[in-house]
């Protein structure tokens, strides 16, 4: 090619180039945009109540739309109560999964297995851990509650909270896989070599290596938990009034931020009621960020150590 | 034709704020083989990468000065041109694994989307092989990918991949530092036949290379460039006192 | 020893649950299938028989334009990460990203809401897509910039130093040799949408008749999973259960080729 049309078609390339760059830079600020637009349509729209509740909404503990009562106190306490149960369940889990496959057996059919099944709970999508919820855990839920002498709801902040337990463990578990193979092996062999045990090894070497980044696993996963919508709408019982009772609290219907959300959004007939329910929707948003940013923030810091 | 092909005026380049290669003048003749020699560090690579204005695409990487191309200040043109008029080989060969080796010595037409007939594909693909002295040994495996190439081979199909866009001037960044002993002679071999069309510049740690090979040699270090004269001369009278430390072996 | 024991015991009883809900949902669902379910929409309440044609082609419409949209920009994103990560732009964008991966569903399509459904004056399937290609936006640019940031920088070098162009390297070298990286990114980016019934709910909403308008409401697998699960008709229930274990297959079956594509692109590292 010559060499006139070989730098026009330089030229043209150049032009193409540059315009590559700026589509590269366009859409990476794109999501930028998407971010600050979230942010701002959620406070734009909770701007009402934000105005007539002020921060009393957050603790107020009565949900009453026909009244234009709005107080968000019963969803924060069901939202952490879910959230916290299914954590305390799940970690010892987590960390059993992870300790067994970030240590014990990292490789082989039967860890693979192991894996697959991790993965695989992860993929299961929510609506379907709720309909199975629904049919099959609320009524073993409730022959567990006669027997515990409470009220046999079935459905309620326990169940939800059984069912998002099987939700996120697969969350600090990967996670926890992750962090246990990054112990440097030199650490490991001096305690062996030493003559400790695999259980003194993982308990007085890897725990504490690890710990920050297993602790950020248990945040991540929490970040999951608090979001988590549909699995938790159809089986904690959608009742906005905190229950009396502290066995009614646990075993007894609730709502979570995300729950009550899901289920009146598209009831809400007028601006008061739609903009509790946003700023609802912006507790959440804000919360979860929140946990999900100094999760990752641990993370980043533990691997780059 | 002029017989400078390439020359520098005050050519400097940074990294940053790091002031990598010091004011450099030198003019290179066609058909020469110029060796670029020094320690590590001493900036000769970065103003190899200068020439073809690859120096460039590092984020923070710049550089002031001119480089002339027959003339033309490479830096007043448009870089895309620059680089397709100047051939570069790497220290680690560097073949497109997605393609096959025809397909990897026609690449610099393909991927810029000119459409060639296969007929002068075939005489592109036979020219620049045999030229590398390549074309004996992979002709039957020309549909191949190249991975099952030694090193050595792997170089040399680099080098053909680069002559296919038949440019006048060729850079070569430490292009044997990666192979063994034999696939560096068939290399270095290489040289004495590329200067009969092209003009190749080369970048080298080792010293008995930069003898052995080229024209005339250009020492480099800390940033400056110290002398550049006959190979001849470089390796058995030079002028400078850091030159004669660095081929005494005093650092290397 | 007994230590062992017990890691071993928690961390197998986790197969427990999985199993047994896989089985149920198979064993339910199963038999629901034929013909006239995947072709058929809905029936009336009282009336046997009907199918979930209409959130099938909901899903598929739905997913695919999530995807048109998601795929591009997140490939985008994702390459000017990779290739600029010392940049502003960079780290802001890539906080966005990690802040966009927690977002919760729910709060997606409320945003989505206000930002589609309110201006448009209906539910639509459109707003169901944008929402839907909001979600898979992390997934895609994580994974072609982990895949793009795998690949050596002797290949970008090589291409560029023949002459060609910035934008030719990345799309006719970087691209390809990254593909099946970035492919699995993608099937799993849509083995975790199509799922998503959150997002959906006040943005494409339902719809009981089979619709291929993007303009109007559209049904999707999992918000009909969610309608007819909660609704106290048994009829309504087996269709609910039939469209859970289409559902289910179709998240494994992306699932393993996201598996398969992940190894392809493993060995050829």
């Amino acid at each position: 090619m010559e060499n006139n049309k070989r730098l026009n078609l330089s030229n043209a390339q150049l032009k193409w180039e540059n315009g590559f760059k700026r589509v590269l830079i366009a859409m990476s600020a794109l999501l930028v945009l998407v971010i600050v637009g979230v942010l701002a349509t959620l406070i734009v729209e909770s701007l009402p109540s934000i105005k007539s509740l002020g921060i009393g909404f957050l603790w107020g503990k009565v949900w009453d739309p026909v009244s234009n009562v709005y107080g968000a106190y019963p969803f924060l306490v069901g939202t952490l109560l879910t959230s916290f149960i299914a954590l305390i369940i799940s970690i010892p889990f987590s960390y059993a999964i992870a300790i067994y496959l970030g240590e014990y057996n990292p490789k082989g059919w039967l860890s693979d297995l192991l894996k697959n099944t991790i993965e695989l709970i992860a993929a299961v999508p929510s609506i379907i851990y709720g309909f199975w919820g629904l049919f099959v855990l609320v009524p073993i839920i409730r022959t567990f509650e006669l027997k515990i002498h409470v009220a046999p709801y079935g459905i309620g902040v326990f169940t939800s909270s059984l069912i998002l337990t099987i939700m996120i463990i697969p969350y600090a578990a990967s996670l926890g896989i992750t962090l246990i193979r990054m112990v440097p092996s030199p650490l490991k062999e001096g305690a062996y070599a030493l003559g400790a045990t695999r259980w003194e090894v993982i308990r007085r070497v890897i725990m504490p290596y690890t710990r920050s980044g297993l602790f950020a696993g248990v945040l991540l996963s929490l970040g999951r938990a608090l979001g988590e919508t549909m699995a938790v709408t159809m089986l904690i019982g959608n009742t906005s009034a905190i229950a009396s009772t502290f066995k009614d609290v646990i075993f007894g219907p609730g709502n979570t931020m995300a729950s009550v959300i899901a289920n009146e959004f598209t009831e809400a007939d007028h601006t008061q009621y739609l903009s509790a329910l946003i700023e609802l929707g912006l507790v959440l948003f804000l919360v979860t960020v929140v946990i999900n940013l100094i999760g990752k923030r641990i993370i980043t810091r533990f691997t780059n150590n | 034709m002029e017989s400078t092909i390439v020359k520098a005026e005050n050519y400097n380049s940074y990294f940053g704020d790091n002031h990598v290669v010091k004011d450099v003048n030198i003019s290179i003749n066609r058909n020469e083989v110029i060796a670029v020699m020094g320690p590590s560090g001493c900036g000769k690579t970065t103003f190899l990468r200068g020439i073809n204005r690859m120096h460039e695409l590092i984020q923070g990487a710049t550089s002031k000065g001119k480089i002339l191309l027959d003339g033309q200040n490479v830096y007043d043109m448009n870089p895309i041109y620059v680089r397709y008029k100047i051939g570069m080989v790497f220290q680690r060969p560097n073949p497109f694994p997605n393609l096959s080796i025809y397909e990897n010595v026609v690449a610099g037409y393909m991927l810029n989307g000119l459409k060639l007939s296969k007929a002068d594909k075939d005489v592109i693909v036979e020219r620049s092989l045999t030229s590398a002295a390549l074309w004996k040994e992979v002709k039957d495996s020309l549909h191949k990918k190249g991975t099952f190439l030694s090193g050595g081979q792997q170089q040399r199909l680099c080098i053909a991949r680069a002559i296919a866009m038949q440019p006048d001037l060729i850079l070569f960044d430490e292009p044997t530092s990666a192979l063994d002993p034999i696939s560096t002679s068939s290399v270095e071999q290489l040289f004495h036949e590329l200067k009969k069309n092209y003009t190749l510049i080369i970048v080298t740690h080792n010293m008995q290379q930069a003898a052995r090979v080229s024209d005339r040699t250009a020492f480099f270090y800390l940033g400056e460039l110290v002398e550049f004269d006959d190979t001849k001369v470089m390796f058995t009278n030079p002028k400078d006192q850091r030159t004669q430390n660095y081929i005494t072996g005093r650092f290397s | 020893m007994i230590f062992k024991g017990v890691i071993v015991f928690f961390a197998f009883l986790m197969t427990v649950p999985l199993i047994i809900i896989l089985v149920y949902i198979i064993k339910q669902g199963i038999f629901q299938v034929n013909w006239h379910f995947l072709t058929g929409v809905p029936a009336p309440v009282g009336e046997p028989g009907g199918g979930i044609a209409n959130a099938l082609l909901g899903s598929f419409l739905m997913v695919l334009m999530a995807a048109v949209v998601a795929i591009p920009v997140g490939m985008a994103a994702g390459i000017y990460l990779s290739e600029n990560p010392k940049t502003k732009l960079a780290y802001y964008s890539g906080l966005c990203v990690d802040i966009l991966q927690g977002v919760p569903s729910i709060v997606v399509g409320i945003v989505v809401y206000f930002w589609i459904v309110k201006p448009l004056g209906t539910f639509s399937a459109i707003s169901g897509s944008i929402a839907l290609a909001i979600m898979m936006l992390p997934i895609v640019i994580r994974s072609t910039e982990q895949t793009l940031k795998l690949l050596p920088d002797s290949l970008k070098e090589a291409a560029l130093s023949l002459g060609v162009p910035y934008h030719r390297v990345i799309m006719k070298v970087i691209i390809p040799c990254g593909f099946a990286g970035i492919l699995s990114g993608i099937t799993l980016s849509v083995a975790r949408v199509i799922g998503e019934t959150a997002p959906l709910l006040f943005t494409a909403f339902g719809n009981p008749y089979l619709s291929a308008s993007i303009t109007k409401p559209m049904e999707s697998l999992p918000h009909l999973i969610f309608t007819y699960a909660t609704s106290p008709y048994d009829d309504w229930h087996n269709l609910a259960w039939g469209a859970s274990f289409i559902l289910l297959m179709f998240v494994l079956l992306l699932n393993i080729i996201t598996k398969l594509l992940t190894r392809k692109w493993k060995v050829q590292l």
